[in-house]
């Protein structure tokens, strides 16, 4: 052993390091008794706005092994005012989403166009049967209070486009101007 | 001495070699982790994990007990009392307190490292009896490492009998002065190095190896039997650090040792198991092969040139020490 350059040097770095570890702080979180600090955007579950959703089953059909479940019915809204026309909308019955399934793959929220899907850091969702792990709408409601708010924009960055709006001028009212003949321009 | 005596010293004895294993195990349990960046047992008992390994034992007898159909039964339910009572053997050798060992024998050296080889018996006998390939592989390397310690560890043993003049392990205490702790440094150092490989400890874990030959001997063992494997292994370190204490520390010698003999005993020993345990944490397994060009090209030089350096010195000195 002694002709190799190092080694008695190396054994005394390993005991040195060992050594130092041990006076510093451990690295363990005690989990049950203390909560973790998980990072900013942690994805632990996904949660549901369901006042956002359309039912517009873009995420059920982006799901690459088809865990989301989505029940919806048409509505008839009556016309608000006299001789207008009678809307219909969308009325979400069921969403669902399989855990046993999910892969948090995430696509499902990248795909949203109206943000009625989120991350949420809530990972304590653990069931003794796979076939509980299958949760609904309310559930999925739930965990909406335990989403972040969102990060903060870069201070150079441009207004969000909601505040644009708010702050630009009001535009005129569209005049139609029709011409002699009658016929619309 | 009366049979009352014989048996209070064989309980305490009893009782030593239950307890201070659980002692450094549980020592090794903390310390380990927290070299590791890990707080290790927290729950067991409520203060820090103290109960842990109270905790397994109790997890241990419940376990079933079960013997491999091919296994050679006897033997394999003989192996962990022949590698668990020898260290406890050894273990009454070792004096604690002046003028007090459990059996105070006047060749306390020769019948400690006599009985501390039986102890690897059981290591051989289980992989045998076992019928099982990772088993036998990890015998046939214990045995392989058997000739690799056993030599320079007489040896080291014989420098310090050498220096004192007495096979007694109470006189070697009697008879030590500080400064052999410079004259008997390079036994010291091969005897650390040798008891290490005798536990089948890292870096010489290559028979037990739970990387490469799943568990070794100890394959097919489950319950208690497993655990008389472990508290062999933890008396073992009880045993080495004693007896390095003994050897080359002077014992119970330090400031009111009349009084406090005994935990002088017990510190150093601590502080070596310590060492151990630090070794342990520290370094990576070697290879078989690499133990052997050790022992023989290192460890047993060494601790002939240590030899011959005692030799020299009792002689310059006339006998005087």
């Amino acid at each position: 052993m002694s002709e190799h350059k190092g080694v008695v040097p190396g054994l005394l770095k390993g005991l040195a390091t060992t050594a130092r570890t041990m006076t510093r702080h451990t690295s363990t979180q005690e989990y049950p008794d203390v909560r973790p600090e998980l990072p900013p955007r942690s994805r632990g579950v996904i949660a549901l706005l369901a006042e956002n959703c359309t039912s517009c089953m873009l995420c059920a059909r982006e799901c690459p092994d088809w865990c989301i479940y989505i029940d919806a019915h048409k509505e008839t809204i009556p016309a608000a005012t006299p001789g207008g026309r009678d809307r219909q909308r969308n009325v979400l019955d069921r969403f669902a989403i399989d855990y046993s399934l999910c892969m948090y793959c995430g696509i499902c929220v990248e795909v949203c166009p109206f943000d009625a899907l989120f991350w949420s850091p809530q990972f304590e969702y653990a069931e003794l049967d796979i076939r509980d792990l299958l949760h609904e709408k309310d559930r999925l409601g739930g965990w909406m209070d335990s989403v972040p708010a969102p990060a903060a924009l870069d201070s150079g960055a441009a207004d969000p486009a909601e505040v644009t709006a708010q702050r630009a001028p009001a535009r005129p009212a569209r005049v139609i101007r029709r011409s002699p003949a009658g016929a619309p321009e | 001495m009366s049979t009352l005596e014989v048996i209070l010293r064989a309980a305490g004895l009893l009782a030593a070699f239950l307890l201070l294993p659980l002692l450094v195990g549980q020592t090794e349990h903390k310390v380990m982790a927290h070299m590791q960046g890990r707080l290790g047992p927290m729950y067991a008992g409520g203060f820090h994990g103290w109960a842990q390994l109270v905790a397994d034992g109790a997890k241990f007898v419940q376990k079933e007990d079960i013997v491999p159909a091919a296994a050679d039964k006897r033997l394999f339910r003989l192996a962990p009392a022949l590698a668990l009572i020898p260290y406890l053997v050894a273990l009454a050798a070792i004096p604690v307190h002046p003028g007090f060992a459990v059996a105070d024998l006047p060749g306390g050296a020769l019948f400690v490292l006599a009985a501390t080889s039986v102890g690897i018996l059981g290591t051989l006998v289980a992989g045998w009896a076992s019928a099982n390939k990772y088993a036998l592989i990890g015998a046939m390397r214990s045995a392989a490492q058997l000739i690799a310690y056993e030599l320079p560890l007489a040896l080291a043993v014989a420098s310090v009998t050498l220096a004192a003049g007495t096979l007694s392990l109470g006189g070697i205490i009697e008879a030590w002065k500080p400064w052999w702790l410079l004259w008997q440094l390079p036994g010291a150092l091969v005897f650390l190095v040798a008891a290490v490989a005798e536990l089948q400890r890292p870096p010489f874990d290559m028979p037990i190896a739970d990387a490469e030959i799943v568990f070794g001997p100890y394959t097919e063992y489950t319950g208690l039997r497993f655990a008389f494997f472990l508290l062999a292994e933890y008396g073992g370190i009880v045993v080495m650090s004693l007896l390095f204490s003994t050897l080359y520390l002077g014992g119970w010698r330090g400031p009111f040792d009349d009084l406090a003999g005994w935990a002088w005993t017990l510190l150093k020993g601590f502080v070596i198991a310590l060492l151990l345990i630090w070794i342990r944490v520290s370094w990576p397994r070697l290879r078989e092969d690499q133990l052997q060009r050790f022992a023989w090209l290192t460890l047993i030089p060494l601790a002939l040139l240590q030899l011959a350096v005692t030799a020299v010195g009792v002689v310059l000195m006339g006998g005087s020490s």
